[in-house]
């Protein structure tokens, strides 16, 4: 076995949750003491008033935890990674996955515990780190460069190639503020590609931007890994977890339930997964769940799964119409957004994604209303098996989620009555539109 | 020599990540091994200043240029401050370089840490080259403006002396006061965003204990030491007495001055790295 480079030894870390706000005022630290009962008043009061997205947040399991004011993001995690390795972080949101990058980056402290890392680190735990809007696509990219670790005569070296990745030449002398969003992200890209460090360390950065895009990314993370390089890939896309990851580590609740191959750690974190979906009713309450990231500004509060009929249930037949019912919730008055539901597989295969703006005008909900927005595909073609449904409100702008789940809950499959005649078993895939096959 | 060969020859860096342990946990060799990362911060200060603005490095010249105009119509002509024979403009436009820039860097570094939150919660680098180069940077602006000396001094028929080869030292002087209140307020500024609304009038109060409006003989000569402490009486003074050879050589007034800015520099350093370990969860 290859030499260990990165070695993490019963590593912990506790954050403070007992102030909402995002930083201290100073009257905050002076009267915390008196803070308290007000804190709960409000609370109440927000409860009382019926507000019911605001009082989410107060509401979580992770609640009960947080009495104390402090909360464990990491509990004495331990496992080591070798020279070479590729190994993918998986579990669910708020497991600790980002805070244990954040820890091998050096970016915040431990609590208890230590890790050794072996080498150079760059890590990327979003893209466009350091850019300046008011900068030149040019001087952006050294300047992000610089900021991920690379030296001046590295970005010289390299510049045409990034320049050439990025797809952006023609705007190179062209302030950053007046690329679009797209362009933006792929420059950003194209630089963090270009990091050479003996370890690299990602967080999901793969979940922005268009499919083309994400392709490109996914292939060069693949050459990258091929490349002997070793690094610890944080992602919710199982599909790319398999394909990039040798090893994988599975955080639950800031502990480590399993360490194995991906594929292990994969079937393992799937399984429990789907053990906690409401998959018998087919209504999904999402107003209290804590698993979900995003702005917030605008929030599922429900999800209905419905064939046909007027029931929503959990187990659709193969070939009947299925139909999801979205119930959003707007706190702030937002631009235009995609909202998108996604299909799938047990494994992680991701199946297919929907937008409404596939047959919908983009429209702007104003802060305070709710709405309700129907799904419908005319005939299921899904084979017969176990699925997840995946649900996201996405700024199609800058890209960024109000709100995401990795997983709203299972549904099941069935072949029912048959209605588009009797389904083979077992053939291999998860599709099975109707085909017509004639001799010519 | 092989790649191989090169890849081994290369020491590979052991990182030991552990708990913060103690108060005392300097790693100022870092801002060398990241001295790249600091000139692109410097340049990249320079480079977004003035965009979109008209005038551009023009504000540099303009601001203490207009000051200067002020205080010698009202604290001169009007109040009759003793400016020792000096021409009133000279006189106080000596001491707002060194002010300026020094009430400029201090806003900036003051800000850096916050204004760049985004970057310090997404990768690691020693942050304390934010408000470094936030001090370095504001030097441009200071050489911009000390051409307009040049020229008023030439206007004035005053030859340059030998006392101007202080001006390095004093120049040096105001940078480590201007990085040292810094550091403090920096990291305070990362705690507790009141700061922000502070330092306008800490800046301005600090003015005023500072001979700028005023030359220090006005102070008493046995409490010269005592006002010695705050850094920048040192620096102002030192300024115009290498400029205009009025005020105060180097003397008590200094000697106490680096001694005030040493105090303020330890200090500052120590806070800043405590705040370094933790900066990235509360900011």
């Amino acid at each position: 076995m290859s030499e260990t480079v990165i070695r993490v030894e019963g590593l912990s870390k506790q954050y403070r949750i007992g102030t909402p706000e995002r930083y201290r005022a100073l009257r905050d630290s002076l009267a915390s003491g008196l803070a308290a009962p007000l804190r709960m008043i409000r609370t109440l009061a927000r409860y009382a008033a019926g507000s019911s997205n605001g009082s989410g947040r107060n509401s979580t399991p992770a609640d009960a935890a947080s009495r104390n004011g402090t909360i464990w993001a990491l509990k004495d995690v331990s496992f080591e990674v070798h020279r070479g390795e590729a190994v993918g972080l998986v579990g669910r949101n708020g497991a600790g996955k980002t805070t244990l990058l954040k820890v091998l980056a050096q970016i915040t402290r431990p609590t208890q515990g230590r890790a050794e890392v072996r080498g150079r680190v760059g890590s990327l735990l979003e893209v466009g780190t350091g850019f300046h809007p008011e900068l030149t696509g040019r001087e952006n990219t050294y300047l992000s460069g610089a900021i991920l670790g690379m030296t001046k005569s590295e970005i010289d070296r390299k510049f045409d190639e990034i320049v050439a990745f990025s797809g952006v030449e023609r705007f190179l002398d062209t302030p950053l503020k007046h690329y679009s969003s797209g362009m933006q992200m792929r420059l950003a890209f194209a630089v963090a590609a270009h990091l050479e460090p003996e370890i690299l360390l990602v967080d999901e950065v793969l979940a922005v931007g268009d499919i083309e895009f994400q392709k490109k990314c996914l292939g060069k993370m693949e050459a990258v890994t091929r490349g002997g390089r070793t690094v610890l890939f944080v992602s919710h896309n199982m599909g790319a977890i398999r394909r990039l990851c040798t090893g994988g580590v599975w955080l639950d609740n800031g502990a480590v339930r399993r360490v194995g191959s991906a594929a292990d750690c994969i079937d393992a974190y799937s399984s429990s997964v789907a053990a906690t979906g409401d998959e018998e009713t087919g209504v999904f309450d999402l107003v209290e769940r804590p698993d979900r990231e995003g702005t917030g500004k605008v929030q599922f509060t429900e999800i209905r799964l419905l064939g046909d009929g007027d029931t929503p249930r959990a187990r659709l037949d193969y070939g009947e119409s299925i139909r999801i019912q979205m119930r959003l919730h707007a706190r702030e008055s937002v631009r235009p957004y995609f909202i998108g539901v996604a299909i799938y597989a047990a494994d992680g295969t991701d199946l297919l994604s929907t937008v409404q703006t596939d047959s919908l005008a983009g429209r702007i909900i104003e802060a305070g209303e709710s709405h309700c927005l129907v799904c419908r595909c005319e005939h299921l073609v899904l084979r017969p098996g176990s699925y997840f449904l995946q649900a996201s409100v996405l700024d199609s702008a800058t890209w960024e989620f109000h709100d995401w789940f990795y997983s709203i809950g299972q549904f099941s499959v069935e072949e029912g009555t048959g209605r588009f005649g009797r389904i083979p078993d077992s053939r291999p895939g998860y599709l099975q539109p109707v085909f017509e096959w004639n001799w010519k | 020599m092989t790649e191989l060969a090169v890849l081994q020859a290369r020491a590979v860096p052991l990182t030991v990540i552990t708990p913060p342990r103690s108060w005392v946990e300097l790693h100022l060799d870092e801002v060398w091994t990241y001295r790249e990362l600091l000139y692109f911060f410097v340049w990249r200060d320079l480079k977004v200043r003035y965009k979109q603005t008209v005038i551009g490095a023009g504000w540099a010249v303009i601001q203490p240029a207009f000051t200067m105009i002020v205080f010698s119509l009202f604290f001169g002509v009007l109040a009759k401050i003793p400016s020792g024979g000096v021409p009133y403009p000279v006189f106080y436009y000596s001491a707002l370089l060194p002010w300026m820039y020094f009430a400029n860097a201090l806003t900036q570094a003051t800000g850096s840490v916050v204004e760049n939150q985004r970057m310090i919660t997404k990768v690691y680098f020693p942050k304390i080259l934010l408000p470094v180069s936030s001090v370095l940077s504001g030097l441009v602006d200071l050489g911009i403006a000390f051409l307009l000396l040049v020229g008023m001094m030439f206007w004035y028929g005053m030859p340059p002396t030998a006392a101007m080869l202080w001006l390095p030292v004093f120049l040096l002087l105001a940078v480590a006061t201007a990085l040292a209140a810094g550091l403090w307020l920096a990291a305070l500024n990362a705690l507790y965003r009141d700061v922000r609304y502070a330092i306008p009038f800490f800046v301005q109060f600090w003015m005023f204990a500072s001979p700028v409006a005023y030359p220090s003989s006005l102070v008493p000569e046995n409490w010269r030491w005592l006002y010695g402490l705050n850094p920048m009486a040192g620096v102002i003074e030192g300024f115009r007495w290498a400029l205009t050879g009025q005020g105060q050589p180097p003397g008590v007034l200094m000697a106490a001055s680096a001694l005030g800015v040493a105090a303020l520099m330890l200090g500052g350093l120590l806070y800043f790295q405590r705040m370094e370990g933790t900066v990235a969860d509360v900011v």
